[in-house]
């Protein structure tokens, strides 16, 4: 059979992932892990929503928008939020005592600004990498 | 036990730690509340309001880009570029925030692999323009060659001419905008991302797509395979008068007639592919 039976964008509930541990089609439920790349990562951003740590991050970099944010979303792997940092291709789980709230547009923000404090932050793997590896 | 090598603690600085890590999740390893800033930790502190020239009527595209990486490191945030030539890979791996102001066109791969810059090229460029971008905008006033924005990541890539075939192949993330037309095989295995063509598009649109959004104002040859038409919603309508106002290039009829082409998910075979890679491997 051609093509997957499930698809990010059908989901309707806002906790489908936190619920059953991300464990929906038959190829996560053979080797019992959620497979991420399964959001709706078309949903344009609500610029009504943008919190004030944002607001000043588009102010410094001299954009009118969120620019590469929109490309990130909240996803959720093993049952947890998390969002995906591209320069590490990996996860970065939300801190547990972090209350979300009830719809995807302001979890992408929240999503968003994490990202952004984990990137800048010193402790960011990369730092590291950079001073070890870094040619030039 | 002995007390750990100066290479282990290295190690465990970087996050390689010896306990058992579940699953894919990233250890992270730093404090919400810690003061971070808005730029990477080794970007250079530039000022928007403090400008240089380059003239690279004499220069090499090595020597102009370790020219603008200089003048950055003086802190100049505006840095116009003179006499480009159109030659090649100039104003390459940008990683930092800095307005540059290219006065001429640029070559073949001009503006690649940048992360933060907002850039205005009042000429033409030529292939594969900000390949790889990561973030920043890059707005050209004329024409643009084929493969614009090649396998771009992010930020806003704006041509207010026309482009050469197979734009955004490849792409990932971040938005497309052309004033103009888009040639053939435009979209071409997209995985994410937004493409937004005012005029018409070439052949086999958006083929083999595996996600991400094209929006075509003008006339489509034809669809790709696994293209297909998509709904146009009230969200689309509000980032595309958004974000094209934004580049002043919205059209004076509005957006309502726009059509969204999105992917139709036949190509989606991971639960297939993967168990017959694995037994290979086996």
């Amino acid at each position: 059979m051609a093509g997957t039976s499930f698809k990010g964008a059908e989901i309707k509930d806002i906790d489908h992932h936190l619920k059953g541990g991300g464990i929906d089609s038959d190829r996560e439920k053979e080797i019992g892990q959620h497979i991420g790349y399964r959001y709706d990562v078309n949903l344009l951003p609500d610029y009504d929503r943008l919190t004030p740590f944002l607001k000043d991050y588009l102010e410094f970099m001299g954009w009118d928008d969120l620019n590469w944010l929109e490309d990130i979303h909240m996803g959720y792997e093993e049952g947890n939020p998390a969002v995906f940092d591209r320069n590490i291709n990996g996860w970065v789980s939300i801190p547990a005592d972090m209350d979300l709230p009830d719809n995807q547009q302001d979890r992408d923000m929240i999503a968003r600004e994490l990202l952004i404090k984990f990137q800048m932050s010193p402790k960011h793997p990369l730092v590291q990498l950079n001073s070890a590896y870094r040619k030039f | 036990m002995a007390d750990v090598s100066t290479e282990d603690h290295v190690s465990h600085e970087m996050g390689l730690h010896t306990e058992q890590l579940s699953g894919r999740t990233q250890q992270t390893f730093f404090d919400l509340t810690e003061e971070g800033g808005f730029a990477y930790t080794d970007s250079f502190e530039v000022d928007f309001n403090k400008r240089a020239e380059i003239d690279a009527s004499n220069m090499g595209a090595k020597e102009v880009n370790l020219r603008i990486r200089e003048l950055m490191q003086e802190g100049n945030g505006t840095i116009v570029l003179k006499n480009p030539g159109a030659k090649h890979s100039l104003c390459v791996g940008i990683l930092n925030k800095l307005n540059v102001i290219v006065e001429g066109s640029l070559g073949y791969f001009g503006v690649g692999l940048i992360d933060g810059p907002n850039v205005r090229i009042k000429g033409r460029v030529g292939w594969s323009c900000a390949e790889n971008m990561m973030a920043g905008t890059v707005v050209i006033e004329k024409n643009a060659g084929s493969t614009f924005g090649a396998a771009i990541r992010g930020g806003d890539l704006v041509c207010k001419g026309s482009v050469g075939s197979r734009t955004g192949i490849d792409m990932k993330g971040g938005t497309i905008l052309v004033g103009g037309d888009t040639g053939a095989f435009s979209g071409f295995m997209m995985q994410r991302g937004r493409m937004v063509v005012c005029g018409n598009a070439g052949k086999n649109l958006g083929d083999s797509m595996y996600d991400g959004t094209i929006f075509i104002g003008g006339e489509i040859v034809d669809l790709g395979v696994d293209a297909v038409p998509g709904e146009l919603t009230d969200l689309d309508r509000q980032w595309l008068t958004r974000k094209l106002s934004m580049y002043e290039m919205l059209p004076e009829k509005g957006v309502d007639h726009f059509t969204k082409i999105v992917a139709g998910r036949q190509l989606w075979n991971y639960d297939n592919l993967e168990p017959a890679e694995k037994k290979l491997i086996l």
